[in-house]
């Protein structure tokens, strides 16, 4: 479904991502690991097309497309979806239009006619309800004056209505407190299937007793240093980032 | 020729003071001077009174010079090169005679089309009964003693409250552009709201069909007597091309004790091309009085078009506890230039004023606010809140801010917020992640940032403002 191939990647002429390759499958769970400031939140930008990253050199396929021909909301309507760290707020824009809007953009390039407001709201309730979040929240201004659970929550409404087929999680886990975290695990659990891959982007292996990743990579020096399953990270947990770059410069 | 044939012909051209005159257009010979305005006040059929004030803004007007503080640049004007007056042209046949591109905004904005070609100036078919639409109103509003007509038929026929009311705001050497359209005007609307009286329906240029093909020198007088409330609607939204470059219109509103006026501009003209050519020159004067106790006045625009807008609709808070309001969303994208704003004069006791003003600056726009607030000696607990936010889209854009704030009393407290912003490649790259493309998502934001002044307008006039807030930005972005 994604092939990443020997991809370099720069920003303001520093090179973040160098040489870095990895293979997703459809219905898998995927990973990547590594301290901060390795490009983890990196590689989740640039296959959504940020405009601040400058791919150098490398290939992104998806669904056999080349991806780096796409620019953002393209590659969006082909079903990537990247839930933020931090959503940014937008004044004066309402959620549920903006939501709506979002919705109408993806029935449009399926060739289908706008839906009514209407059957909007209905389905806004019935994904409200099945994630178990209050709907008073997303009257509001898009993420303006959230909660950091609230946006997460808000993320998730995105999701399960945007319907995604690659989910690229970026440290969704950031602020969250365990309840909350459980909740946004279950919801995201309760969208995925065997067509859905997951890309997840975490500083920390707790996140993984809650979405149970097929592979576990982890990044550092702009590459995979190291790929294997769930007890990858546990081993992680256990010693540490640093026994991991011992061993690979060794 | 027979010679009784010829001799028609040399006195009806004397007649007509050397004018040319043929079926299809009656155009002034371009220029101003007292033959001018003989000729506008006889095709207007005016009084004798009424031609003698515009000989007089005409002598005052030529001893004036044109203001040149506003932050615009143009090229002179060369006011003898005018045609001061031209009558409404021949009817168009069918929609298939007008501007294509003209049909294709229309469209857009989601105008029907019996109202389109209105708009364009097609004779309109029977079958839009827009007569008898009119003819209900009028009666409606008949019963209830309002007067809702044009300036020329108020002139002929309510010459008391005209002559009371006229140049009473406004006065006739107020300013150079005023001034001009004191001599020159040619029609627009006048409007009698009597004690007591709530209009029951928002008044709107819409139902005067004789309104749509108004020259470029308008003059509004609305009067709205004690404890009456009238919401008036200027202006449609459709981007009417006109030949005539300069627009300079003047706006009076008197609001007597314990009366509202609610009064709401679209302005969509020909804002001219990418590159600065052509266009309308927009000069506008429009000031209220609130003159009795506990009045309330207030302005909503939205300013989309025109190559050059100079306008800053203002209040004179004269009476005790009376209010003035201003809400403003100006949009300067190609190569327009707006310098707009407010005037809010507080010379009663405990007024109040508020203005809101939302300034867009895209491609080579340039986007100035200028307000005064001015607390006279006796306004007493004074009290004023200006917020005034810039929003700039892409590098070549320009914003420029310029408050005044004259307070001769103590007691007045004044709050004034300004923000300057621009879009910014988060929020894009959110929106557009979601799927929107970019001109979506600029228009979300830029609507967005615009939320509490639309929310100001009545409801219809806020949808066709959105529609034109996104139909006026398209390719401003990339």
């Amino acid at each position: 479904m994604l092939h990443v191939k020997d991809l370099k990647v720069a920003i303001d002429n520093q090179v973040i991502l160098d040489g870095l390759n990895l293979e997703i499958n459809r219905g898998e769970v995927h990973a990547i690991m590594g301290p901060n400031g390795v490009g983890k939140s990196t590689l989740a930008k640039v296959i959504s097309a940020h405009p601040s990253y400058e791919v150098l050199s490398g290939s992104i396929h998806y669904k056999g497309k080349d991806l780096l021909e796409l620019d953002v909301a393209e590659r969006a309507l082909e079903g990537i979806f990247l839930a933020f760290q931090t959503p940014v707020e937008i004044p004066g824009v309402n959620n549920i239009y903006f939501l709506k809007q979002a919705y109408n953009a993806r029935r449009a390039k399926e060739g289908l006619e706008e839906i009514s407001s209407l059957d909007f709201i209905k389905l806004v309730r019935e994904k409200t309800q099945s994630l178990g979040i209050k709907a008073d929240v997303f009257k509001r201004d898009l993420n303006v004056g959230f909660s950091g659970g609230e946006k997460k929550q808000n993320e998730m409404l995105q999701m399960s209505i945007l319907e995604p087929e690659l989910f690229l999680l970026d440290e969704i886990d950031s602020g969250l407190d365990v309840d909350a975290l459980k909740s946004v695990a279950a919801g995201v659990n309760s969208l995925l299937n065997e067509n859905r891959s997951v890309l997840l982007i975490t500083h920390y292996e707790r996140m993984l007793e809650y979405i149970k990743p097929d592979f576990v990579h982890v990044l550092n020096g702009g590459k995979i240093i190291k790929s294997g399953d769930i007890s990858l990270a546990k081993e992680i947990e256990k010693s540490g980032y640093s026994m991991l770059e011992q061993r690979s410069a060794s | 020729m027979s010679q009784n044939e010829s001799i028609h012909n040399v006195v009806n051209s004397e007649y007509a003071l050397g004018f040319t005159t043929d079926i299809e257009s009656d155009t002034a010979p371009k220029g101003l001077n007292k033959n001018i305005l003989d000729y506008i006040s006889q095709k207007k059929d005016e009084p004798q009174w009424m031609l003698q004030k515009r000989y007089k803004a005409l002598d005052l007007w030529l001893k004036m010079k044109e203001p040149n503080w506003a932050h615009l640049n143009y090229p002179p004007i060369d006011y003898q090169a005018i045609s001061y007056y031209s009558a409404p042209k021949k009817k168009l046949d069918s929609l298939d005679e007008v501007d294509p591109q003209i049909l294709q905004t229309y469209e857009k904005l989601g105008i029907p089309l019996e109202e389109q070609k209105l708009l364009a100036g097609v004779a309109v078919d029977a079958v839009f009964d827009s007569v008898s639409v009119k003819t209900t109103f009028e009666k409606q509003l008949n019963d209830l003693g309002i007067i809702f007509c044009s300036i020329s038929e108020a002139i002929k026929n309510h010459r008391e409250l005209v002559e009371k009311y006229l140049f009473s705001v406004v006065p006739m050497n107020d300013n150079f552009f005023a001034t001009l359209n004191s001599a020159v005007f040619t029609d627009g609307t006048f409007v009698y709201i009597p004690k007591g009286v709530r209009c029951p329906m928002e008044l709107s240029t819409y139902f005067r069909i004789n309104a749509v093909g108004t020259g470029q020198f308008e003059r509004t007088l609305i009067i709205a007597d004690e404890g009456s409330y009238v919401s008036y609607n200027e202006g449609c939204s459709a981007p009417t091309r006109d030949e005539n470059q300069l627009h300079a219109a003047v706006v009076e509103l008197i609001a007597l004790k314990d009366a509202q006026i609610n009064y709401s501009t679209i302005q969509n003209w020909y804002p001219g091309d990418d590159n600065g050519k052509g266009g309308i020159y927009n000069f506008v004067t429009k000031r209220g009085i609130c003159k009795g106790d506990n009045s309330k006045i207030s302005w909503t625009q939205v300013e989309t078009g025109s190559a050059i807008t100079w306008k800053y609709p203002s209040c004179i808070l004269s009476g005790d506890n009376s209010v003035g309001e201003f809400y403003s969303i100006a949009i300067a994208s190609k190569s327009q230039q707006a310098d707009t704003g407010s005037k809010m004069i507080h010379i009663g006791k405990n007024t109040k004023s508020t203005i809101i003003s939302k300034g867009v600056s895209a491609m080579k726009g340039l986007n100035a606010y200028r307000g005064l607030v001015k607390i006279g000696a006796s306004a007493k607990g004074a009290r004023n809140f200006t917020q005034c936010d810039s929003l700039i889209i892409g590098p070549t854009a320009l914003a420029h801010t310029y408050p005044y704030i004259d307070v001769h009393n103590g007691s007045a407290k004044i709050e004034h917020e300004a923000t300057t912003s621009k879009i910014s490649d988060e929020q894009l790259f959110f929106l557009m992640q979601r799927g929107l493309s970019e001109e979506d998502a600029v228009s979300m934001i830029v609507n967005g940032f615009c939320k509490e002044v639309l929310g100001k307008l009545p409801m219809e006039f806020a949808m066709e403002a959105r529609e034109l807030l996104n139909v006026t930005l398209e390719g401003s972005v990339g």
